[in-house]
């Protein structure tokens, strides 16, 4: 339409069939009357569908018998304590102005501070830590600024907190009330004999409020890790309370066989190295719970797929394993020729499944180890390099040693099983094997060896 | 999961049924007579494993296609449950598998990408051979109802687990005469021939064999530790003097 505007062209009308939805013609109809056009368009240019408001109301019209004008009048204000005399437009109606007090007088509420006399301030009031003047001028500030503490803490003449400002007035007009009270019972109704302001608490819900309000996006965030984190953990503990309370014979079983894998561990591994036993078990014990906490959210599932069960003991049990040790499990399965999913997932090759998953975690955490101490080896090597001539061959010898052997512990299959004998030479060797945690292993260990 | 150590538990709570399952599809190029929508006919199925009618534990199964399908919602109210339709497009299927009410109250969901088009793209297709797709799962039921133990304990389509010691069931119904009901089972289906076995043997003996290899792994790794534990403790001795 527009191109043919520019171009200087008649404008054909559009057939009705183009359209797709025919507009209603809202511009032949009468919009309705008492609203103006741009606002009924607002509607969509329809009318609403239900009748709300007959549109001839909205424009309220004052009746016709009435005539109206409005004049300049002063007017005085109940809530002024002075006659002071101010002026406004008044709406007079038929020469009658409107009487009545300032509208806006009724609006001016205040408190009813308490009044003591000086005798009750001396047998109730004492303070050893207020004046008596000091008393009378809270009260007098608190009456003036209907106890708006805030700023009556700052026009106080002596520097005193907003909490202590309240403590003294709630304390002086709870004491005054409660002797004034012809008898206990009558006040022991009124709010401020019921709970009394409590300072310290006061004190120590605004210091924990402004410590919040301040909190940094950092700690803010540190924070709300803390809190999922103990979330979680709160959970697991409670659907492992949850399994175990029932199954008592369950974990009574599990309970042997974890000891002795830690005792398996403890076998092999030397005194020497304490830390890395009790890291070995640590994680049991939690995949313990892990597996507990899962196999009961399974039961309390009803109904579910053998696959996703597997997937979830997978996954409970490589919790505490990190992403890349994760891909290194998968890839030994690969070496080994095993599903990473089971073609034929029954109860038992899931089973065996889980079994040897976990297997090779524990392979892959001994190399790690073996990899620690080779190392520790090798710092002491180099300690005693001058001290000890005979060393250097034997430590070149048990590397030479490892360095084969650690890097082929990854290369399975049945060809390469057999040729692990033969490999007895130095690092040129294990960069041909092609399985990519080789390749980094050769590298770390070219570190170590210094 | 086959903890020695469920086996020994002697209370009904931890008695498992599962009924093992293969879901797939068959789809057929239609060949000469294909046209641009309609190239394929195929057919999506939930079967039981040994071929044996799934009935007697599934009351329905919905099939939800593609939107571009009219009633995309496909409800199959019973044994052999399928759905066959022609198309041209490969797309997720959402099976939902309803069992009875004694089985279970909720609703289980399998999800399957139809498979039209060979995985050899460059190979022919064929008329007569279809490209099937299947895949082999088991559904648990935990704690199962002592009514649906009882209901189910003669039908061959559900492993029947082994019952803790002393527990007896009600007899069950005789099973109605077959040739009565309309027949669920698929072992004469018209695409048996294409089915595929599904055998735990194979990959238990492989799961095996890996677990050996593991093992012996481990087994050196151990070995190795305690001689460079043993060398260390030399050096960290001598090291003192």
């Amino acid at each position: 339409m527009d191109a043919k505007d520019i171009l200087g062209l008649p404008k054909t009308p559009l057939p009705i069939t183009q359209e797709k939805k025919p507009r209603p013609q809202k511009d032949s109809q009468r919009k309705p009357d008492g609203i103006s056009r741009e606002v009924y368009a607002l509607t969509g240019g329809l009318a609403p569908l239900m009748p709300s408001i007959d549109a001839s109301q909205l424009k309220r019209r004052p009746p016709s018998d009435e005539k109206i004008t409005w004049q300049w009048l002063p007017f005085t204000s109940s809530a002024r304590k002075d006659d002071l005399q101010l002026y406004h437009w008044v709406r007079v109606v038929n020469g009658v102005p409107p009487t009545g007090d300032y509208s806006f007088a009724k609006y001016n509420k205040s408190v009813d501070v308490i009044k003591y006399t000086d005798e009750e301030y001396e047998k109730y009031l004492t303070d050893p830590v207020w004046t008596k003047e000091e008393t009378d001028q809270l009260f007098d500030l608190c009456e003036r600024f209907d106890l708006r503490f805030i700023v009556i803490a700052d026009r106080f003449p002596t520097f005193r907190t907003v909490e202590e400002l309240k403590d003294r007035y709630y304390s002086v007009s709870r004491a005054i009330l409660i002797a004034r009270a012809p008898s206990p019972g009558e006040v022991a109704g009124h709010p401020l004999v019921k709970e009394p302001y409590n300072v310290s608490q006061e004190t120590e819900r605004k210091r924990a409020l402004s410590m919040v309000l301040s909190q940094t996006k950092q700690q803010e965030r540190k924070d709300a890790e803390v809190l999922a984190e103990a979330k979680r953990i709160a959970e697991s503990r409670m659907a492992a309370q949850g399994a175990e309370e029932p199954d008592l014979p369950v974990t009574s079983d599990i309970g042997p066989e974890s000891v002795e894998r830690a005792i398996g561990h403890g076998d092999t591994i030397s005194p020497s190295s304490v830390q890395v036993p009790s890291a070995a078990v640590a994680p049991s014990t939690s995949i313990m719970a892990d597996n507990a906490s899962t196999l009961a959210s399974l039961r309390m599932l009803r109904v579910y797929l053998r696959t996703y069960a597997l997937e979830q003991m997978v996954q409970a049990a490589s919790s505490s394993a990190g992403l890349r040790t994760i891909k290194r499990v998968e890839q030994t399965l690969q070496d080994l020729e095993v599903n990473l999913k089971p073609k034929v997932p029954t109860k038992a090759v899931c089973a065996e499944h889980l079994e040897l998953r976990k297997e090779i975690l524990t392979l892959l955490n001994l190399q790690k180890q073996l990899q620690y101490k080779e190392a520790e080896g090798s710092s002491f090597r180099d300690g005693s390099y001058g001290d000890m001539p005979g060393t250097p061959k034997r430590s070149h010898r048990v590397v030479d040693q490892d360095r084969t052997f650690v890097p082929d512990a990854i290369s399975f299959g049945g060809e390469r099983a057999g040729k692990r004998e033969q490999k007895r030479k130095g690092p040129g060797r294990v960069s041909e094997t092609p399985s990519s945690p080789a390749h980094k292993r050769p590298r770390k260990m070219k570190a170590l060896d210094l | 999961m086959g903890k020695p150590e469920d086996t020994e538990r002697k209370k009904l709570k931890d008695v498992e049924i599962s009924v093992p399952i293969v879901y797939g599809n068959a789809a057929f190029w239609l060949g000469k007579k294909a046209s641009e929508y309609q190239s394929h006919k195929w057919t999506v199925y939930v079967r039981g494993a040994t071929n044996e009618d799934l009935s007697v534990v599934v009351k329905r199964v919905v099939f939800q296609l593609h939107s571009s399908f009219n009633n995309p919602t496909r409800v199959v109210e019973s044994a052999p449950f399928e759905l066959s339709e022609s198309g041209w497009g490969e797309f997720e299927i959402a099976i939902t598998l309803y069992f009875h009410n004694d089985v279970c109250e909720k609703p289980l969901n399998l999800y399957h990408h139809l498979k039209l088009y060979p995985e050899d793209e460059s190979g022919p297709m064929s008329i007569k051979k279809p490209v099937v797709v299947e895949f082999y799962n088991e559904i648990v039921f935990t704690e199962p109802s002592e009514s649906f133990l009882a209901r189910v304990q003669n039908y061959p389509a559900v492993t029947f687990p082994r019952l803790p010691a002393g527990f007896t069931l009600p007899s069950s119904a005789p099973i109605e005469d077959e040739s009565k009901r309309k027949r669920g089972d698929t072992k004469d289906h018209p695409l048996n021939q294409w089915f595929l076995n599904f055998s735990e043997a194979d990959e238990l003996l492989q799961l095996a064999a890996a677990r050996q290899q593991v093992q012996a792994h481990i087994a050196k790794l151990r070995r190795q530790i305690s001689v460079i534990d043993g060398q260390n403790q030399q050096f960290k001795s001598s090291s003192d003097q």
